[in-house]
């Protein structure tokens, strides 16, 4: 255990290293002032840019310039949004949160749908139910997120009524900013409308983590149903078979867990695909998250706001995928110690 | 294991309760009492005094604020505010006004008044725009536009304070467009205790941010670009909002404001497009008013040939005003009879467009001697503005209309605005598409503005028509207060138009707005925005 922990941090380590370089040399490469695009500060006199030049180490060489850098990125500071002239952490601590609700819920529904589905594929292999649903598996794939999500819309704001289109939580309601997470705020919040605000904020979160689930579920459907199929072809299920255990004893206590393990290992892969999907669908619900920040910067080329984003962002990612890995091998004494099992 | 699907399956079930299992009465309770506004931008400033866009107007004048004197949302005449009543002397060089004594101004977490409103609160307003030497004038740019673009700076003399209900102007001459110039959205009164408590704070720029007033509604949060929180004011002396909460949510994207209308995510929204789709609609309603403006057709009469009237009137009887009104308005505006909108108490009714008549315009052209047309240019303005909102395609279409006459036109477009603009009021034109958009709802503001012989040495009446007989009906048309004579007096200015034709009016363009149907109350104002006050919600 202590080897494979030993492992993913250096892993964390070095692609880190190479994220804040790539950050860092995207300030030569943006047009305009090194400088400038660093700390975002335009409007800045000379007598300012001078001290900014001094603190980040103009002067010395670019492996200096670099470490000084890195000491501002450890202080928590990105310099200033070049259009809201606020601190890139500020923004990025207001933001982060939302698409980190929203993610997180898609995930989860994408788990709790997707791998189900494709057992039941499995389980029937090779029946119309399994056709049927690869088929919708495949055509969920398809859907560009961008169509689904005005379709959703059009449907479900438009035609029918039912939910809310924009947005995480009506404007009706003050919900004060503690965590950030807003169903969180909402029941530590002592407001009188609490349960009409929790209501409203789930309302809100529907369409957008339907939209954001959808492909990441379709493929957790076929990486189930093979993972179950791979299962269910090993010598120990043929042994349990032949031991006059029921179909049912043999899915729900042998097969199951062994291959939701197999699906928990891609988990990880699949969170930076739902991320890109996430920012896409925070532009058209109109979600305050990180994403449409960074699509909005990308536009109004906020060159300080794009490399602080990527950071963070791409930090986001990696936690999540190193927290994935490790929940693999809490659940899975092969990927821990090699020894086991052998 | 069962453990496994029961947890399942209980998640499920959790998820199927939390969507539907809340829906009582209470749920509706606070959107029921709450209004959302989706307007089209967010605000520059809290204080309309420093500038004249139509969104901060709206977001602020009518919600924050109260004016001395304020207009009638029917028929735009003068009505009461905070003055109760005013009197202006015989010579026209003296106004006074009364206030009312329990006018309460905001009571807010960061402001809490201990006196009602009172004479210093008035002169504090006014002196801050005016006295360039007053602490708070350049607080916020010291830029007045409103209040400048009037030339209020040269007419008001002095402000004194007789007692503390009590204020009398001393005007530089007699301006019967004085009193709707007070009345403009932009000649807000401010609380002049919440200001010394700001220069105690060393604050003072809160004062255009954290607004004090004493509107209908208070200030209560404004997230930069996202949406404004107000609360009604309790102390409100016209009565409290029933509301509990009047939001605006600023959305940009016309697309974004429909759908948010259609999701009832929002009560109403600025600017809707599809009008069909909001007609057909069973809970939406679609409502409209002529705004104060006008787009027209000038000519450059000091040139010829439209220094010859029956040139200029043959032109009118050319120009088919209903194919532009559909293709240039999509019919979002009406064709103007005169120079003055149908809601202005000056309209007169019996003042009609010409007609649409070939051959009245052949017949014309011949009598004046051009019987085998001429060349003429056609300027369009290179901008989009509400009473023209695209000036090329309505020149290429009357380049058509004058085609059928005999006329030559060659539009001129390809110049940016302020040069077009400094070489028309040059006169380098012979004719021009352009428009105004009133500051106030006096008629003076187009009569003065467009025709006068003044406004053709500033630059602003763009013929250079400067005709006595005119000028002086509009002339005398200010030197009186009484609003049947000064009627008379216009009503004779706009035959007069009607027959020198200086320019064709073209269209009045309309302002839309969409709502749902259990909104009542009328939110659109024909001057001055929208204003939420006893507006309710069923």
């Amino acid at each position: 255990m202590l080897i494979f922990t030993l492992r993913r941090f250096s892993l964390f380590f070095f692609t880190m290293l190479l994220l804040t370089i790539l950050s860092f040399s995207l300030s030569f490469l943006f047009p305009g002032e090194q400088l400038v695009n660093l700390t975002g500060q335009i409007n800045a006199s000379p007598e300012q840019l001078a001290a900014l030049a001094y603190e980040y180490q103009q002067q010395a060489s670019l492996l200096t310039q670099y470490f000084s850098y890195i000491n501002h990125l450890f202080h928590g500071d990105m310099g200033y949004s070049m259009t809201s002239h606020l601190p890139i952490m500020t923004e990025i601590l207001n933001r982060l949160p939302a698409t980190v609700e929203l993610t997180c819920v898609a995930l989860l529904l994408a788990m709790f749908v997707g791998i189900p589905v494709g057992f039941c594929a499995a389980i029937y292999h090779r029946k119309a139910a399994d056709n049927i649903i690869l088929a919708i598996a495949m055509i969920g794939y398809s859907i560009p997120v961008f169509w689904l999500g005005i379709l959703v819309i059009l449907v479900f704001s438009i035609q029918l009524g039912w939910l809310p289109s924009a947005g995480q939580i009506s404007l009706l309601f003050e919900i004060p900013h503690i965590t950030g997470l807003q169903l969180i705020d909402i029941l530590l919040s002592d407001s009188e409308y609490k349960w009409q605000a929790f209501q409203d904020a789930t309302r809100h979160l529907i369409l957008p983590v339907i939209v954001v689930a959808l492909a990441p579920a379709t493929i957790f459907m076929r990486l189930a149903r093979s993972a179950m199929l791979e299962v269910l072809d090993t010598h120990y299920i043929k042994a349990a078979k032949a031991k006059g255990l029921t179909f049912s004893q043999i899915i729900y206590r042998h097969a199951m867990r062994n291959a939701v393990i197999k699906v928990i290992r891609d988990v990880g892969l699949q969170f930076a695909h739902l991320i890109t999907i996430a920012m896409v669908t925070e532009v058209i619900f109109s979600w305050p998250g990180i994403g449409r920040w960074l699509i909005e910067s990308i536009y109004q080329r906020d060159y300080t706001a794009i490399q602080g984003g990527l950071i963070v962002l791409s930090t986001f990612i990696f936690i999540v995928h190193i927290i994935i890995d490790f929940v693999y091998a809490a659940l899975n004494p092969l990927a821990r110690e090699p020894n086991n099992g052998t | 294991m069962t453990y496994w699907k029961f947890t399942y399956y209980n998640c499920l079930a959790l998820f199927v309760f939390l969507l539907s299992g809340c829906d009582t009465n209470e749920a509706l309770s606070l959107s029921k009492k709450s209004i959302i506004y989706c307007s089209e931008g967010a605000p520059e400033s809290f204080n309309p005094q420093t500038v004249t866009s139509g969104t901060t107007i709206d977001a602020t004048a009518n919600q924050l604020y109260n004016r001395l004197i304020e207009f009638n949302p029917t028929d735009n005449s003068i009505i009461p505010a905070i003055a109760k009543s005013w009197h202006v002397t015989r010579d026209g060089k003296m106004v006074t006004f009364y206030l009312r004594k329990d006018i309460k101004f905001h009571q807010t977490a960061y402001f809490t008044p201990t006196r009602d409103l009172n004479a210093d609160d008035v002169l504090f307003s006014f002196n801050r725009m005016s006295d360039v030497t007053h602490e708070y004038h350049s607080v916020s740019g010291g830029r007045y536009p409103f209040f400048q673009n009037a030339q209020l700076v040269d007419l008001i003399d002095s402000i004194e304070k007789i007692n503390d209900h009590t204020v009398r102007f001393r005007l530089s001459h007699s301006d019967s467009s004085f009193l709707a110039n007070i009345g403009g959205n932009s000649a807000v009164i401010l609380s002049r205790e919440y200001a010394d408590q700001l220069t105690k704070l060393d604050t003072k720029q809160e004062v255009d941010t954290l607004p004090i007033g004493t509107g209908p509604f208070k200030f209560k949060q404004y997230s930069s670009g996202a949406f404004i929180r107000y609360e009604p004011h309790s102390g409100y002396w016209r009565g409290k909002s029933e509301l509990k909460q009047l939001l605006f949510d600023i959305t940009p994207r016309d697309t974004g404001r429909l759908t948010k209308l259609l999701a009832g995510e929002c009560d109403i929204i600025a600017y809707p497009i599809a009008h069909e789709k909001i007609k057909q609609h069973p809970n939406l309603i679609l409502e409209s008013v002529t705004s104060f403006n006008v787009g027209y057709f000038g000519f450059n009469t000091s040139k010829p040939p439209f220094n010859d009237p029956l040139v200029r009137k043959a032109l009118s009887y050319a120009i088919n005003k209903q194919a532009i009104l559909e293709t240039v308005y999509t019919g979002q505006a009406e064709i103007a009879d005169g120079l003055i909108p149908n809601s202005s108490w000056a309209y007169d009714s019996s003042i009609t467009s010409q007609e649409y008549s070939i051959a009245k315009a052949r017949a014309l052209l011949a009598e004046a001697g051009y019987g085998d047309g001429f060349a003429m240019d056609l300027w369009a303005m290179p901008v989009q503005r509400a009473y023209n909102p695209d000036a090329v395609t309505m020149a290429k279409l009357i380049q058509a209309d004058l085609q059928k006459i005999g006329i030559e036109v060659d539009i001129v477009s390809d110049y940016e605005w302020s040069t077009f603009l400094r070489k028309i009021a040059d006169g380098e034109h012979q004719s021009v598409l352009l428009g105004w958009s009133a500051d106030h709802p006096d008629p003076d503001n187009f009569f003065s503005t467009l025709l006068s012989c003044a406004s053709a040495i500033t630059g602003s009446n763009r013929t250079f028509w400067c005709n006595d007989e005119f000028d002086q009906l509009i002339q005398d048309a200010l030197q009186t207060n009484n609003i049947n004579r000064r009627k008379a007096y216009y009503s004779k200015a706009l035959k007069l138009i009607n027959q020198e034709v200086p320019l064709i009016p073209i269209a009045h363009s309309k302002r839309y707005q969409a709502r749902a149907n259990n909104i009542n109350g009328t939110v659109l104002r024909s001057i001055g925005g929208i204003d939420f006050n006893g507006v309710t919600k069923n």
